[in-house]
């Protein structure tokens, strides 16, 4: 018979397990799935930095997070409606995020002593110790039904008990009325090749799940989440890091520079790395360096060699390149350093969220020493902005810095797919020949010099890390001479100020409180301030991307609003920072340091104080 | 062969030399500037394919003093640097002047890497013993006690000996010459730039100011060389000495001296110096005899053909992969995969 079915606007599911319980795998496939069928959707992975942390512990628990809805989705959602835990550490690590009615769905199977124990339970009843009594736990022995189902299947009990995240899925799929077909090609893509028979235990177990929750008594509804109405085009599913690579990659095609990234691998901005590593067939080349000072030393050659150079790191990785982007604004060459943030400092939270480099992306280099600098604000926008940072090192024969950070950069949504044809040509300032003697340093209107290979005819020229002469680029120790140069480095990224859109705001245009936020904190800060606008409350976003230099018109905006909120994941640098470039305002702070993304309810309960 | 018809003057930038008077450094820009012409036309290369990079330190002033594309970057990162140059524009040809401080310690990572990759570039590598720019502290290739400013009472630091460093990492082209012998620089630098992957040539300089006559126990002047090193070529037997009497026998699982003439020494016990052998065992044994017990080995003493040259790899994985690809451009790409309409 038929199970009621309940209509809902939007669901969050977390997905919760050890770190070799595939539940990664579980929350991305489901969040393809949705995406697939029109779903908005958000999603957020949550690991620990340990590949496999001691099984059963509260330490090893991974998770992945996925928010989907009938209207687009801005973030991963700070609470969930249907919680699957493959153990009891899994319940314990994820209790304080379910919301009140929330349905658990645990492996029976694991709610015996030792695994309690491990979990660090005291008691043997971890539904009242953790307070659980009159939520809706579903304790389904999923090892169990797993290990039936394949007991006929030949394989051995490792690889058939491996198949139990496939249980979930099924359960998952039925009760939001999925289709199966995308998972079970995936599957087949998978592990088909290489082994039929896992694949084939997969299915089946899948199949076993969905069944499962068909039968039970314990889901009463099935439920539905309409497609939403996105705007019309052909999407796709990205994560930042991918989009990342892709922005570059258009950036390339758009310059007709050949694209170079040179890296070291680093938590949790590798997989750009490993993703233009994939995509030789666009003439990109990469090196994965010996060492992260390789890495950006690499990109420089390439760059002086005509190519269009990236470096990928995050914030430790950041502090070692930081010689040799003086020497890339010293040189001034083009070149796109991408930190994706984590929390610091020093080796701090690798796999979790923070937005504590900022500052050091602004200062952080011996001597005066400007760089662009440019924030990514969604997993999507990543490909923009990336595309961005290139265009305008390479416009402006800069160093660039973009920042993103682990919640984007892991973090993925639909994205309509857009067509290069929209995008702008990019035009470096290449010289190709030269009459008389050629001068290395000589800039145009907008303080730039000009982009010389080598191995062009009749430009032969010298540069390098020493104060240059400033039109013949020779060593000058001349006091005059070094501080136009000082001056000239610093004037032409001010001047890019020229070629950035102006900053825009959401909500009012005038009114009570101002909301300022920046990078990768915008899907949370979009969400609370809609609903506090919903709400009946008078407040608006500026949420910046364009942080050195910023948007001509800051000042104009923030003098139209009575109270400014400066949100950020630190303990207040961009607040200092805009104290220093607009001190005529005062700035309210929200903070927080706890690698993890805002939650929308901690966020309106802040604006709600303001109010 | 190409022939250009270039002399040394066209690679002599208008920029003033600026090394203390005496220095070994000179030497070798001459003798570069003199090899250059006929390495252009070895390559058939002109001269604006050609581009030197250093380091920091005295000699990584060099780039400043060829007529050459230049850069001239930060402290230990010349061979990082150039990796990049050359794998983005494997046509061109790449030179990296550094020195002892600038690529065995601040650069050391980067120097056994661009080895272990065989990119192909050429390494001058000047060791002078001593850090001269920051005037006179004892670097990895001071001799153990030797007094200098951070060692008053004497290095207690073993030195690398650069030959076995290279030879370790799997190099497959390393040469030694000395300062004062320009034509043997020369040589050795045409050999460098004839061979396919990373080839160093560490150049023995005298620092008159902080390490004055620091190789000048086997190297001090011509009769001195004579004696007291060996120069190494491809085919030929190990014999020196200015009567030419004196060789290297392998006994015992070592390099022994012996005279000719000798104790039953003939010319046909003396070994054939093999540049091309791809075991190390030989080479590193010649790279590492030290005066006083051995003649020093200059000379080029190893010259390996290596299939895998890095640069050339990397040209040659991105046209399969392009050939094979059903993706040709950025809107491809972005097709790629699951999609869906909406």
């Amino acid at each position: 018979m038929e199970k009621p079915n309940e209509r809902l606007r939007d669901v969050v599911i977390r997905f919760s397990g050890d770190s070799g319980d595939g539940m990664q795998l579980t929350g991305t496939l489901f969040s393809e799935i949705s995406a697939l069928v029109g779903n908005g959707i958000s999603t957020f992975p949550d690991y620990p930095a340990e590949i496999r942390a001691p099984q059963g512990t509260v330490a090893g628990v991974s998770g992945f997070q996925v928010h989907f809805g009938s209207e687009r989705i801005t973030n991963p959602g700070d609470y969930c409606d249907v919680l699957v835990a493959m153990n009891p550490a899994a319940l314990k690590a994820n209790r304080k995020w379910l919301k009140r009615d929330a349905t658990v769905i645990i492996d029976g199977d694991t709610l015996t002593e030792e695994w309690l124990r491990k979990a660090g339970f005291e008691t043997d009843d971890p539904i009242a110790e953790l307070g659980l009594e009159g939520y809706n736990v579903v304790a389904a022995d999923i090892t169990t039904m797993t290990k039936h189902a394949l007991e006929n299947s030949g394989l051995d009990n490792k690889s058939i008990v491996k198949c139990k995240n496939m249980f979930a899925l099924g359960i998952c799929l039925y009760i939001y009325h999925r289709p199966t077909d995308h998972a079970l090609h995936y599957i087949d893509m998978r592990f088909g090749k290489k082994n039929p028979a896992i694949a084939e235990a997969n299915k089946i177990v899948l199949g076993v799940g969905y069944n499962y929750a068909a039968n039970t008594h314990q889901f009463a509804n099935t439920y539905t989440v309409d497609p939403a109405d996105l705007e019309h085009g052909t999407y796709r599913s990205i994560n930042g890091n991918v989009a990342t690579a892709w922005g570059f990659i258009a950036a390339s095609e758009k310059s007709g520079r050949p694209l170079f990234c040179g890296s070291y691998p680093i938590t949790p901005a590798t997989v750009i790395l490993e993703e233009l590593a994939k995509h030789k067939e666009l003439n990109v080349k990469t090196v994965q360096a010996e060492d992260e000072i390789a890495g950006i030393c690499t990109a420089i050659g390439a760059s002086y060699a005509g190519n269009l150079a990236v470096t990928t790191t995050s914030g430790p990785g950041l502090s070692l390149k930081s010689e040799a982007m003086g020497l890339a604004v010293m040189a001034e060459l083009p070149l796109v350093v991408v930190d994706v943030q984590r929390g610091g400092p020093s080796t701090g939270l690798p796999t979790k969220t923070e937005q504590s480099d900022l500052l050091q992306a602004l200062y952080g280099r011996n001597g005066e020493c400007p760089m662009a600098v440019i924030a990514a604000s969604t997993p999507s926008d990543c490909f923009h902005y990336a595309f961005t940072a290139a265009k305008i090192a390479m416009e402006h024969m800069t160093p660039v810095i973009l920042l993103t950070d682990g919640f984007i950069a892991n973090g993925s949504e639909p994205w309509r797919i857009p067509s290069m044809k929209d995008y702008p040509q990019i035009n470096p300032p290449i010289i190709h020949e030269c009459e008389g003697e050629f001068m290395p340093y000589k800039r145009n209107e907008k303080m730039v010099r000009g982009w010389a290979f080598p191995g062009t005819k009749g430009l032969e020229h010298r540069i390098g890390g020493l104060e240059k002469h400033s039109l013949r680029g020779t060593i000058s120790y001349d006091p005059e001479n070094h501080q136009t140069m000082v001056r000239a480095r610093a004037r032409k990224v001010e001047l890019i100020a020229d070629e950035i859109p102006p900053q825009t705001v959401e909500g009012n245009e005038s009114g009570k409180l101002l909301v300022v936020g920046w990078g990768g904190t915008k899907g949370n800060l979009q969400g609370a301030v809609k609903q506090v606008r919903a709400e009946g409350g008078d407040v608006s976003l500026c949420h910046f991307n364009y942080i050195n230099p910023l948007p001509k018109n800051v000042a104009e905006i923030f003098s139209r609003f009575e109270k400014i909120l400066v949100c950020e994941l630190n303990e207040g640098q961009f607040a200092a920072y805009l104290r220093q470039n607009y001190p005529q305002f005062s700035y309210e702070q929200y903070n927080k340091c706890e690698g993890l993304p805002f939650t929308v309810a901690e966020l309106k309960q802040k604006f709600n104080s303001l109010l | 062969m190409a022939d250009y018809k270039y002399t040394p003057a066209d690679f002599k930038s208008d920029q003033e030399v600026k090394w203390c008077p005496g220095c070994g450094d000179h030497a070798v820009l001459h003798a570069v500037q003199r090899a250059m012409p006929e390495v252009a036309d070895a390559l058939d290369k002109p001269h604006y394919m050609f581009t030197f990079v250093s380091g920091i330190g005295c000699s990584s002033r060099f780039i400043y003093y060829m007529k050459t594309f230049g850069f001239h970057t930060i402290h230990g990162r010349a061979n990082a640097i150039a990796t990049g140059l050359k794998v983005a524009n494997p046509d061109l040809s790449v030179w990296v002047c550094t020195g002892d401080g600038d690529s065995l310690a601040i650069g050391g990572n980067h120097f056994i890497h661009a080895i272990r990759r065989n990119v192909d570039l050429n390494v001058i590598l000047f060791n002078n013993e001593i850090y001269g720019l920051t005037k006179g502290q004892y670097s990895p290739t001071t001799k153990l006690g030797k007094i200098t400013k951070t060692s008053p009472y004497g290095t207690i630091e073993h030195p690398f000996n650069p030959g076995e460093l290279v030879i370790g990492a799997k190099g497959t082209f390393f040469a030694r010459t000395i300062d004062a012998e320009v034509q043997l620089t020369k040589d050795v630098l045409v050999a460098a730039a004839k061979h396919k992957g990373m080839s160093i040539v560490e150049a023995l300089v005298n620092c008159m100011i902080f390490n004055n006559k620091t190789h000048a126990d086997f190297a001090g002047d011509k009769a001195t060389r004579a004696e007291h090193t060996v120069l190494l070529r491809h085919g030929e037997k190990m014999v020196f000495g200015a009567e030419r009497n004196r060789g290297l026998v392998f006994e015992n699982m070592q390099l022994k001296v012996v005279t000719i003439g000798e104790d039953g020494y003939t010319m046909d016990d003396i070994l054939t110096h093999d540049a091309h052998r791809k075991d190390t065992t030989l080479h590193m044994m010649l790279a590492a005899m030290k005066y006083p017990d051995y003649p020093v080995a200059v000379g080029v003493i190893r010259d390996v053909e290596e299939e895998f040259v890095y640069d050339a790899k990397v040209t040659e994985q991105l046209e399969e992969v392009k050939a094979a690809s059903s993706i040709k451009c950025v809107d491809d790409l972005l097709h790629s995969g699951d999609t869906w309409e909406e």
